[in-house]
């Protein structure tokens, strides 16, 4: 009987100690806080996803990119810099080296260092952006060429 | 055996990538034309029909010209400071002459994009590689900068980058980074927007002409089959994409 009051107790206990966790966690917590301009649209996937599963979609699109020659849309590196970028207090997208930039608000606490900024950019690009539009508007230019070219040969 | 073998491995990766492309839809234009749509991705633009290649005019080519180079630092965002002997080179110009009748020449040469790559035969991770079209590239996601295609390599056309590269030097389009290695893309960003190399566009003298070599109705097919041309080192067997016309 004794013992069964002590296993009861010991489950309160353990209850209180999760309520308070939680509460710890609501009132600022520990944890890092994500600065989301939500105005440019919707993430790829749901906001838990993209948190669990960010690096999985960019290493597969970087594997269709290189393998397969897929490029531009949501999934593209620079699409998820110019949704995530954070402006500086010189109004400009702040890079990579800034504690404030996207990529590093959860990586700086979790210890992690992906090194893809030795080689990509960590800012949105506006030439880029230029050059993307470009590039899609030839792409699409270049895929009605191509459909033409074979419907007119079908029909000869 | 508890164990996975690598072979299994391989299998249940396989697996997921039918089953991702079973999920994305296919949808039919015409027999044999098809549309695939990958869930709001843009689609693959690497065409196994395709073999992209160019051709170089060295009868127009003239020494001391280098537009083309020019144009590729710009695009590609490298550079080479003179007689610097680890600084990165995708293309450069060669002179040469003979020296028994005095004959010279001037020629662009860049990374050949061949048929039978010794740099992709050599690489111990799989980074060097061809793409279905034939554009030869590295991986550099993958490269572990070990330089072994850098020596299989007989037109000497990769480099290694020494040297961090600054985040105002990036160009979104082409990533480079130090500690990997780099060559000549055939401007793969440009030519998957179906666009042409940087080289070609910027040579006012039209002595390179980028095409598919697959396409017998290509201006690069029509100019191969009325006359002479040539591979550098065809007796290596490497089958280059990159062509020039006549070459003594
Ligand atoms: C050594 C240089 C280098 C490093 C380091 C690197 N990349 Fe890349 N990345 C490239 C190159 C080169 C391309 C090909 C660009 C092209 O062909 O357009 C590329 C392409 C990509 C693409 C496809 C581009 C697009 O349109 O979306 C993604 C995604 C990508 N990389 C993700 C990453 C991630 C994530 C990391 C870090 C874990 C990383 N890369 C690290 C060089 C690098
Ligand atoms: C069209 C704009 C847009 C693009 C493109 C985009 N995102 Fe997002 N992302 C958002 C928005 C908005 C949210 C917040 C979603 C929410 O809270 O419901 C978000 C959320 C996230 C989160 C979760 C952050 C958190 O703590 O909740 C991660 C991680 C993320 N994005 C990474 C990426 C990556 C990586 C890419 C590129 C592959 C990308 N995003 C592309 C708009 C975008
Ligand atoms: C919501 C927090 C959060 C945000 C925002 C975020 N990441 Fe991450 N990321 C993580 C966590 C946590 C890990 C480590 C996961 C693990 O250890 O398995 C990680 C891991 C990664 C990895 C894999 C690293 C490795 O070595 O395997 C890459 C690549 C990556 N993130 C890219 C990005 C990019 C690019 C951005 C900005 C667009 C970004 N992340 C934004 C939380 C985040």
């Amino acid at each position: 009987m004794i013992s069964r009051l002590t296993q009861l107790v010991s489950v309160f206990a353990a209850a209180a100690v999760l309520v308070l966790g939680a509460a710890g966690a609501q009132a600022g917590g520990i944890a890092p806080k994500v600065i989301i301009d939500k105005s440019k649209g919707e993430c790829v996937l749901p906001a838990e996803q993209m948190k669990r599963q960010h690096m999985k979609i960019l290493k597969h699109r970087r594997d269709a990119t290189m393998y397969q020659g897929v490029r531009g849309g949501k999934r593209s590196l620079q699409a998820c810099l110019s949704c995530h970028a954070v402006k500086g207090d010189d109004g400009k997208p702040v890079t990579i080296k800034s504690e404030k930039h996207f990529c590093r608000t959860c990586h700086d606490y979790v210890a992690v260092r992906p090194d893809c900024w030795d080689c990509h950019v960590s800012v949105p690009d506006k030439a880029a952006g230029r050059a993307a539009l470009k590039h899609r508007a030839g792409t699409m230019r270049a895929e009605a060429s191509g459909l033409i070219k074979y419907l007119e040969g079908g029909r000869k | 055996m508890t164990s996975h073998s690598p072979d299994t491995r391989v299998d249940e990766a396989r697996r997921e990538f039918m089953k991702k492309s079973a999920a994305a839809g296919v949808i039919a234009l015409a027999p044999g034309v098809t549309l695939m749509t990958m869930s709001s991705e843009a689609a693959a633009k690497a065409d196994p029909k395709k073999r992209w290649g160019m051709l170089i005019d060295t009868t127009v080519c003239k020494s001391g010209c280098d537009k083309c180079v020019a144009a590729c630092k710009a695009e590609n965002g490298w550079e080479a400071k003179a007689g610097s002997p680890t600084d990165p080179q995708w293309i450069r110009k060669v002179d040469v002459k003979d020296p028994k009748t005095g004959f010279a020449m001037s020629l662009p040469v860049m990374c050949q994009h061949c048929a039978n790559p010794p740099c992709v035969d050599v690489c111990p991770t799989g980074a060097s590689m061809k793409r279905a079209d034939g554009i030869v590239l590295v991986n550099r996601h993958i490269c572990i900068g070990c330089r072994y295609c850098m020596m299989a390599c007989p037109y000497k056309a990769r480099s290694f980058e020494h040297h961090e590269v600054p985040e105002e030097e990036k160009a979104p389009w082409a990533p480079r980074g130090q500690g990997t290695v780099e060559a000549c893309t055939m401007c793969v960003h440009r030519v998957d927007a179906g666009g042409i190399p940087a080289c070609a566009e910027a040579c006012d003298k039209g002595a390179i002409l980028f095409g598919d070599l697959n396409d017998p109705d290509s201006d690069i097919s029509k100019r191969l089959a009325s006359g002479p041309s040539y591979q550098i080192r065809a007796d290596l067997g490497a089958d280059p994409g990159v062509r020039y016309a006549r070459l003594p």
